[in-house]
């Protein structure tokens, strides 16, 4: 039962990331509400690995780790470059990209 | 071991809750490194210690440092424009969303198997061969992001030109 | 050596290459060498290969070389594979030989054009061109070379390309062709899906099993080849562009529009004579193509005033020569005469482009004259050429080839007595209008004074292709002439050697060699009386009222020009003009559409990125959603 309540832990964080990346404006939030969705990604990798005793499971996590590392590092960078550039952090305010 | 987990899956969600609606970033940045603490103790518990360390180290440990670096760079943060963004009126929505997502997946998790076979360790050689056997290419492809990261934050991080394009 | 015949194009592909890439840093000595260089050493390579060859040439009849695969799929493989027979041999060491002498004469006549690096690449280019057509052992390779010839006849018919007449002539020719291409290929993808085989020697055993002579399939196909054989040489009905291709440098005309490329289309019905063996109506076809082609150039070419356009009428004319030998039968008869012409239209163009720069560039022979004294040796040479055209006998190639090709038409039991007799009068025409331009250029007095005589480059190629205007006739003589009948033997490995309806005997052949001869003599005789500028009988016969009439319409080449363009392009361009409209607002249409719909799909671009992490969200749900029922 322990892995099924983790899963439903991992959804349950998830949902949490994914009203704090919607609700939130400050760009700085939506990047910590994204690390939280990522967590709970690997949440669930490590449950199904811990389910099934394989190894994909942290295999996974070992990847998604990376990935946020790299986004992080890049992501951090534009928040930077933005608040250089537009001297605010709202995202509402980078629309440039309009259709 | 049960009552472990369900402490801390409480002070996860808790301390994440936190970090989605708390207006100071630093204090929003505390709250994720207890929720990852109490997350790395869940991996634990499911017997997977090797990413409980790293997700310690690395999550809790380099990538809150980089956050933490970010908001000294930008400087005092407007608090009260922080608070004047979060109406309860902009809750409602993703609320609505995220809550039709929890019931979709609660309902499948629900509706899968529930054998009794729980946590089952595995071993730490076992994750080596597997990554450097069937998932090399999996770690070529993740040193080829890490590489593009690592240029990328270094392009980015540059204060740059006085005329913006 | 024979492992050496892949160099053969090779070399001037690399050449074109290092021209293409590097020629504008290039000094012109060393354009020079690269551009003769790498066409001389081909010319070597054949003489060792060709040497080779022919030291175990009637136990060996071919030599099969096969490089890469170039076409792989399934059912189909096309490999870049060369094939050296008999044929083919002959075919490289005129290309090669012809080529390169007329890269030496260029080294000079071109030497004062900016193009220097453009003129010797597109040169080398075709050379690679035309000896992967002769060379090739499948007929996509050989379609490849047949369309880089025709590309680069494009290149240099349009090398001034500063004037727009000279584009046109350009786009003209490769128009045309075009036509005859086609034909040519979707003859090819008959063959292929018939006989699933494109290799030009099994094809043609396949085709002959599978299909009797006469059959409706290899008439069809013969057809089809005719056709790209009729557009290549410029034959009736697609003879128009020759003409005009004369905008070209001299040297261009000399090699491509006169020695090699437009007797591609006799290549490719000697290479493919055991499938047009298959189809008897479309031989007979392909002998009245030629007898028409050769009388309709023939007359044109009495009345031309720009020297090079008469040049082009009489090549016209004698590849209609080649064409009625094959149309009766006499295979080994054509190539002999292939092989002559080659040497002394080279001759004849090279000589009259001597004459051309001598006098700055002037190219109506009714301001040229009296050069006799001013330029002799070009006179001589020009004189050997044109005797050699006219068939003067005994002492000139032309006369061999010629007289077998007649006798052929006489005794062959493909042939018909009309077709002789046209190939008479043909003869005697040909003797009229080519010594109508010695007459015109170099008797009579002075007109334009010419500016200089041409240097050691220019003077080396013509003697050269003098003495071999003259002598190559002496590899194939008459049973009733020391019946020396090496040609033929050489070839009979190859090509089926001509049957004779019975009773033709020496004394017959004779007899028809004696009409032949005076029929070439007549014309020459005539050509001195009509022409000779005390004479100038031909002057007062043009002012007759027949006179009046006949001339423009020979010299516009019978009106086809005119024809073409009243029922073809006119209407052509008349129905696009038209019909613009109805298609222009089909595409309007769809822009309207296409812009609605953008207009559309650009609102849901917001630019906020929360906006666009909530679609995700939606699509991730509905996804579940679908997953969970």
């Amino acid at each position: 039962m322990l892995t099924t309540h983790a899963l439903v832990l991992a959804i349950m964080l998830f949902c949490i990331g994914l009203v704090g990346l919607l609700s939130r404006r400050n760009i700085l939030y939506m990047l910590l509400s994204l690390e939280i969705m990522l967590n709970a990604a690997s949440l669930a990798f490590i449950a199904g690995g811990a389910r099934w005793g394989q190894a994909d499971g942290e295999i996974m996590f070992l990847f998604i780790l990376t990935l946020a590392a790299a986004e992080v590092s890049v992501a951090l960078g534009i928040v930077l470059q933005l608040s250089y550039r537009f001297k605010t952090l709202d995202a509402d305010a980078f629309s440039e990209m309009k259709g | 071991m049960e009552v472990l987990f369900y402490i801390a899956a409480v002070v996860t969600l808790v301390a994440t809750v936190r970090v989605i609606t708390h207006v100071h970033a630093v204090h929003a940045l505390l709250y994720l490194v207890v929720a990852l603490i109490a997350l790395a103790l869940i991996f634990y518990l499911l017997g997977a210690q090797f990413a409980a360390a790293l997700e310690i180290i690395i999550y809790g440990g380099a990538i809150m440092v980089l956050f933490i670096f970010v908001v000294m760079l930008l400087g005092p943060l407007a608090v009260e424009q922080e608070k004047s963004w979060l109406t309860p009126g902009t809750w409602v929505g993703p609320s609505v969303l995220a809550l039709v997502l929890l019931g979709e997946v609660g309902y499948l998790i629900a509706a899968g198997d529930h054998l009794p076979i729980d946590v089952m360790e595995t071993r730490r050689k076992g994750i080596s061969i597997v990554l450097y056997g069937p998932y090399i290419i999996g770690v070529e492809l993740a040193s080829m992001l890490l590489l593009p990261g690592l240029i990328g934050a270094y392009h980015l991080g540059r204060r740059v030109s006085k005329e913006p394009r | 050596m024979l492992r050496l015949l892949w160099l053969i194009p090779a070399l001037p592909l690399a050449g074109f290459l290092v021209l293409a890439l590097f020629g504008g840093r290039f000094s012109r000595r060393q354009i020079v060498w690269v551009g003769c260089g790498s066409v001389g050493t081909a010319a070597l390579v054949t003489a060792l290969v060709g040497a080779d060859f022919l030291r175990g040439f009637p136990d060996r009849p071919s030599y099969h070389q096969t490089l890469w695969n170039w076409i792989d799929t399934s059912g189909m493989t096309v490999g870049v594979s060369w094939y050296l027979d008999a044929l083919s041999l002959l075919m490289v060491a005129v290309i090669t030989g012809i080529g390169f002498l007329i890269h030496l004469y260029s080294v000079e006549y071109m030497s004062g054009d900016d193009g220097y690096a453009r003129f010797f690449a597109y040169m080398n280019l075709f050379l690679a061109a035309m000896l992967t057509l002769v060379l090739a052992d499948n007929l996509p390779l050989l379609y490849l070379g047949w369309e880089g010839v025709g590309l680069c006849s494009y290149l240099l018919i349009g090398f001034w390309y500063r004037e727009p007449e000279y584009g046109a002539a350009a786009q003209k020719a490769f128009i045309v062709t075009r036509i005859g291409d086609t034909a040519f290929a979707v003859g090819l993808f008959i063959l292929f899906t018939q006989l699933k085989s494109l290799s030009i020697q099994q094809v043609q055993t396949l085709a002959a099993d599978a299909w009797p002579v006469g059959s409706n399939l290899a008439v069809i196909v013969a057809v089809l080849f005719l056709a790209g054989a009729v557009g290549k040489s410029a034959q009736l009905p697609l003879q128009v562009w020759l003409p005009d291709a004369m905008a070209g440098p001299t040297p261009v005309s000399a090699l491509i529009h006169a020695a090699t490329m437009v007797t591609a289309g006799v290549y490719l019905i000697a290479r493919m004579h055991r499938l047009f063996e298959l189809a008897p109506p479309v031989l007979e076809a392909v002998a009245v193509i030629g007898l028409l082609t050769l009388l309709l150039a023939a007359c044109s070419a009495l009345v031309q005033r720009d020297i090079k356009r008469a040049l082009a009428y009489s090549t016209m004319s004698q590849i209609g020569y080649m064409f009625l030998a094959l149309g009766v039968g006499a295979w080994s008869a054509a190539l002999f005469h292939f092989l002559t012409h080659s040497c002394f239209k080279a001759l004849l163009f090279l000589a009259a482009g001597s004459v051309i720069h001598s006098l700055r560039h002037e190219q109506d022979i009714f301001r040229m004259g009296g050069l006799r004294r001013q330029l002799p040796l070009t006179f001589w040479t020009f004189l050997i050429g044109a005797a050699a055209m006219s068939g003067v006998p005994f002492i000139t190639s032309g006369f061999y080839s010629k007289d077998w090709i007649l006798w052929s038409a006489w005794s062959s039991p493909l042939s018909h007595r009309w077709i002789w007799f046209g190939a008479l009068l043909g003869t005697l025409l040909t003797g009229l209008y080519s010594f109508r331009l010695i007459f015109r250029v170099f008797f009579g007095e002075v007109r334009t004074p010419p500016s200089g005589a041409p240097g050691v480059a220019m003077l080396v190629p013509l003697v050269v292709l003098a003495f071999f205007a003259v002598t190559v006739g002496f590899l194939e003589l008459p049973r009733t002439l020391g019946d020396l009948p090496l040609f033929s033997q050489y070839l009979s490995h190859v090509l089926p050697t001509i049957e004779t309806i019975p009773g033709m005997d020496e004394s017959v052949e004779a007899h028809e060699q004696i009409a032949v001869t005076c029929s070439a003599l007549l014309g020459i005789g005539l050509a001195a009386v009509l022409f000779l500028p005390r004479a100038n009988v031909a002057d007062r016969l043009a002012g007759t009222s027949l006179g009046r009439t006949l001339l423009p319409f020979w010299q516009g080449g019978w009106g086809f020009d005119r024809m073409y363009d009243g029922l073809i392009v006119r209407p052509w361009l008349h129905l696009t003009r038209e019909s613009g409209e109805i298609i222009d607002r089909c595409y309007e249409s769809l822009v309207v559409a296409a812009e609605s719909f953008h207009g559309w799909l650009s609102r849901t671009q917001t630019g906020h990125v929360r906006w666009y992490a909530a679609t995700v969200a939606v699509g991730a749900l509905v996804l579940l959603g679908l997953f969970a029922m």
